[in-house]
């Protein structure tokens, strides 16, 4: 700790904003979402459970809002009248829920990043926003900031705490992982131990990764493929593609769907007029069937 | 009616306060027993929660604060009215605020304290606080000089520095007055140490004034910061029903607020328990609630403002939380609020209640509830009904433990208090004697030009 140190190396730690900051280089991860394929199974949670080591609270704590899941499944009902604020008058209407899988949006411009007292929670060179679990005080500041919500705190001590992994479950913990104690913060990594294990691999081989090299969990198992994880840099991948096609920019407040009524384009991100600008791409469902 | 009577003898000043330091009356002890068994809800609250993680607390994902940010926020507002009595009052020359000053400031100290407790409460690994400090360590860390909530932090401290230093300077001449009169024992030996061998010469009154002015003139920029610094934490955020422009003044004038209905509060106990009905005065009274009426009507406009800003401004996000505040689970506490904030104080403005001391004490208790409310509902509404509905239909009602700690926070600072009035003189005799001086030449002279008195000016 020097005073030199405070006063040479905040920029950067902190990237303020995608406009007119360094680029990323040579990674920029990022995420599309088709909700077109998506039919809530629920598959990227479990997933995400198995591989963050996440805590199964069981179901009173679950009730009580202690839940730990990274990624949800959210569920929104058809409303017959999109003008009207009135809940729809059938339940469970012909077209069916309409999900939405929610996890950490890796904002560019995060609003939990700069809250944080301690800073605990920063922007890596990649693009990620990370959680220094060992910095954390839990102030809980980044989840009130959240506009998203995604930021799950450990309420009690769970690896501690009976039954969240019964005796023969803790035989599948991921030993990539650190188990989180009691009042620290944690959310979607964007599975950031298989991004550093993919990097380090290709490091002696003197090249960037490939496509497909690194995938997430939530992505390696969804059975209809709505999720798509890689290097937004990478022209070749598929999310750049994605992105592209969808004319989404990561440096934009305001899509081209928005901006023009019929242009055919899916791609949105949630809550951009926020400019948090995040990383995750959605493409808006177009399908009237319930499946 | 005059503020003080202006035959008492700078003796009897002397034997009157001394004697508020002597045996306590059995009053005195009730009130500490009571106080003291109030922290111990709150202690093993605290013990409870610390051992079990902040989930006994109910608090939950995505309402990730409550009761003890509320609370920490109607502590630091408590803080804001000794500045304003010593300091503010001090520089306008306003001489009616000498016998009641001096317990106005310890009440600063003491909820400057009581409030920092809370941030402690609050954090999820309180045996990690530190790393919100700008410590010297080998990791080249430092913390986050972004984060409203380490403006806090350092905000606070500075502040519950300056106001301890000012409370010690302005009791200097009158420790030398205990030092003198004091049985030989550890009171003597206390007074003696921190009296800093004050023999009231010329010299020393010169440098005593000119450090005291000086730091009053330095408190006065901190206690109008501090709380706009607490502000900052919401109106820096991004969050519907907290970025708000009008915070920081909204939340210095809540704090005046608060702090002068405490005042009045304080004033009412201290009258009764030490026999002050001399030098606390009905007139002193009559103008320390005027005064509190005044802030009310601030504090009620500035409300007024914010709801007019949000409804006429275009954000359906905030206006949603504004609507949600007055329909929604919360609606009991937010009408209690404007209740208690805004309609009680409207009984100031009648003569008769001015000097009416039972309703001054039920008013001014009301006044704080409804200061307590309003920081309560500035803090949870908005995460009941943020931005993404996700969180919309979750509800959460803090748990006993919550609760259990914002009680005991009040036993916490009953006890420093009490235990301050009986170590201290809670009444500045120096200041008293030139109130006197001052109240009587001023009448004398006025009787040599032949013109009747007016009372205070």
């Amino acid at each position: 700790m020097s005073v030199t140190n405070l006063l040479e190396n905040w920029s950067e730690f902190r990237h303020a904003h995608p406009v007119g900051d360094v680029p990323h280089d040579p990674y920029k991860w990022a995420m599309s979402i088709d909700l077109d394929a998506c039919t809530g199974c629920n598959a990227c949670s479990v997933a995400c459970y198995a591989e963050n080591n996440l805590p199964v609270v069981g179901k009173e704590k679950y009730a009580a809002g202690h839940s730990m899941h990274w990624m949800r499944i959210e569920r929104y009902w058809p409303v017959d009248d999109t003008t009207s604020l009135e809940p729809a008058t059938r339940e469970f209407p012909d077209q069916g829920a309409q999900f939405l899988p929610m996890m950490c949006q890796q904002c560019e411009a995060a609003p939990c990043e700069t809250v944080c007292p301690v800073g605990a929670t920063n922007h890596t060179p990649d693009g990620l926003n990370s959680q220094a679990y060992n910095r954390c005080v839990g102030s809980r500041y980044c989840s009130a900031n959240c506009p998203f919500k995604v930021r799950y705190f450990n309420w009690y001590d769970y690896p501690t705490t009976e039954n969240v992994w019964p005796a023969e479950m803790t035989q599948q913990l991921n030993p990539d992982i650190t188990l989180r104690s009691k009042g620290v913060m944690e959310k979607c990594t964007f599975c950031v131990q298989r991004i550093r294990a993919g990097e380090r691999s290709v490091k002696n081989e003197g090249r960037v990764l490939k496509d497909g090299e690194v995938q997430t969990a939530c992505q390696q198992v969804c059975p209809t493929g709505a999720i798509t994880f890689g290097n937004l840099i990478d022209s070749e991948s598929k999310v750049h593609q994605q992105w592209k096609a969808q004319r989404v920019e990561l440096t934009a407040d305001e899509q081209e769907k928005d901006k023009e009524a019929d242009s055919g384009l899916r791609g949105y991100r949630i809550l951009e007029e926020l400019r948090a600008y995040p990383s995750v791409m959605y493409m808006e469902r177009v399908r009237e069937s319930a499946i | 009616m005059k503020d003080i009577n202006e035959d008492i003898a700078w003796a009897k000043i002397n034997k009157d306060v001394l004697k508020s330091l002597e045996s306590p009356r059995k009053l005195y002890w009730v009130i500490l027993a009571v106080a003291i068994a109030m922290i111990s809800v709150a202690v093993g609250c605290e013990v409870y929660q610390y051992n079990m993680g902040m989930g006994v607390s109910n608090l939950n994902n995505p309402h990730v604060w409550g009761l003890y940010i509320a609370t920490f926020i109607f502590w630091i507002g408590m803080s804001h009215s000794g500045t304003l009595l010593s300091a503010i009052l001090h520089l306008m020359h306003a001489d009616w605020r000498k016998p009641i000053y001096r317990f106005a400031e310890a009440m600063t100290t003491f909820s400057l304290m009581t409030a920092g407790l809370f941030v402690m409460v609050h954090l999820g690994r309180l045996w990690q606080f530190y790393y919100s400090l700008p410590y010297p360590n080998d990791r080249g860390l430092w913390p986050n000089f972004q984060s409203p909530l380490l403006w806090d932090a350092m905000a606070i401290f500075t502040y519950l520095s300056s106001s301890i230093l000012f409370l010690f300077v302005g009791m200097i001449p009158d420790l030398a007055i205990c030092r003198d009169n004091m049985h030989d024992g550890w009171r003597k030996k206390l007074y003696t140490w921190l009296s800093l061998g004050w023999e009231g010469t010329d010299r020393q009154w010169r440098n005593f004034r000119i450090t005291y002015l000086t730091i009053a003139c330095f408190l006065i920029p901190l206690a109008v910061s501090v709380h706009s610094i607490v502000a900052s934490d919401f109106a820096m955020s991004q969050q519907p029903g907290w970025h708000v422009t009008s915070f920081p003044p909204y939340f210095v004038a809540g704090a005046l607020y608060s702090g002068c209905a405490a005042i009045i509060t304080l004033f009412i106990i201290l009258r009764y328990t030490f026999k002050f009905e001399e030098y606390m005065t009905l007139s002193i009274l009559k103008k320390t609630v005027r005064l509190t009426f005044a802030i009310a009507m601030i504090w009620t406009y500035l409300n007024a403002i914010e709801f007019a800003s949000v409804w006429y401004g275009h954000d359906q996000p905030s206006k949603d939380v504004l609507i949600q505040k007055a329909t929604g689970p919360y609606a009991p506490f937010w009408w209690g609020m404007i209740f208690c904030g805004s309609i009680v104080p409207l009984m100031l403005a009648f003569k008769r209640f001015q000097t009416n001391i039972p309703v001054l004490l039920v008013t001014s208790l009301l006044l704080n509830l409804g200061m307590w409310l309003e920081r309560w509902m500035i803090v949870a509404p908005t995460f009941s009904h943020g931005y993404y509905p996700w969180t919309w239909d979750h509800n959460q009602w803090p748990s006993w433990v919550q609760w259990g700690i914002v009680f005991g926070s009040f036993g916490w600072f009953t006890l420093l208090f009490m235990v301050f009035c009986k170590v201290f003189p809670s009444v500045s005799m120096y200041e008293v004697k030139e109130m006197v001086y001052h109240r009587s030449r001023a009448t004398k002279k006025l009787e040599a030009s032949g013109m009747q008195a007016k009372g205070a000016h």
